[in-house]
């Protein structure tokens, strides 16, 4: 990259650990407090287009390249039908919850049954859609 | 003949829906789940129904689980396009007429 702004830069290496961390948080803390999926798979990959914007596509794309991303996104829709398949060898209808997975105590980090699980699947599919979408819109070769 | 099969397998796959279809209750019927469960209801069961203390999350991940996981195929269908569109996909020439 021709232009490196030092400030942005700087600030970037030290915030995109807790931008992700934040973004991890609200996905996997979704039966307790606002947040999900979507919103925190956003976060985590708007802190991967800050690392491109200041970086480079170029260095965003050793952290986690083009074909990681879209494996990743495949990957969470596959995630999510397998859990919802799940409850077919149980006999229970599609996506079934708490018949099938462990309830736990509600209020605390392991409980609610797949909803975390699903969150995560969504999550990862967010995040690595948004660093796709901004990588394919960048205009720099992909390969 | 390819458009044969393809006639063939949409037929096929209509008569499946339409098998569907005519299962569904009929519209605005009272007793569909649709008008029989009650908001009110579904706030007072989520946390012992869902185990999630978080009732919005368990209504679009549990209760509405279906609608979701077509709202993630949406974002599926939109940056397949966008690949499709934007980036090069390593054609020899550009002459696309010969492929349709």
């Amino acid at each position: 990259m021709r232009f490196r702004d030092t400030i942005v830069s700087i600030i970037t290496r030290f915030m995109l650990p807790f931008i992700t961390l934040f973004g991890m948080y609200l996905i996997i803390h979704v039966h307790l407090s606002p947040g999900g999926g979507f919103s925190g798979g956003t976060v985590v990959g708007a802190g991967f287009v800050l690392l491109s914007l200041s970086y480079g596509i170029s260095m965003q794309s050793r952290k986690f390249s083009h074909r990681t991303s879209t494996l990743i996104e495949s990957g969470g829709a596959l995630a999510y039908i397998i859990l919802g398949v799940v409850s077919f060898l149980y006999g229970q209808p599609f996506l079934t919850n708490l018949a099938i997975f462990p309830a736990g105590e509600p209020g605390r980090l392991f409980s609610a049954g797949f909803i975390v699980l699903i969150n995560l699947a969504i999550g990862f599919k967010v995040a690595s859609t948004i660093i796709a979408l901004f990588d394919s819109l960048g205009g720099e070769e992909l390969h | 003949m390819k458009h044969l099969i393809a006639i063939t397998l949409l037929v096929i796959l209509g008569l499946g829906i339409y098998s569907v279809i005519i299962d569904m209750p009929t519209f605005g019927d009272p007793e569909n789940p649709g008008n029989k469960i009650s908001q009110q209801k579904i706030v007072n069961k989520a946390v012992e129904e869902t185990g999630s203390q978080n009732v919005v999350s368990s209504i679009i991940t549990d209760y509405r689980a279906f609608d979701t996981l077509l709202e993630t195929t949406v974002l599926f269908a939109a940056i397949a396009g966008i690949f499709a569109t934007l980036l090069n996909n390593n054609r020899d020439s550009g002459d696309v007429n010969n492929e349709i």
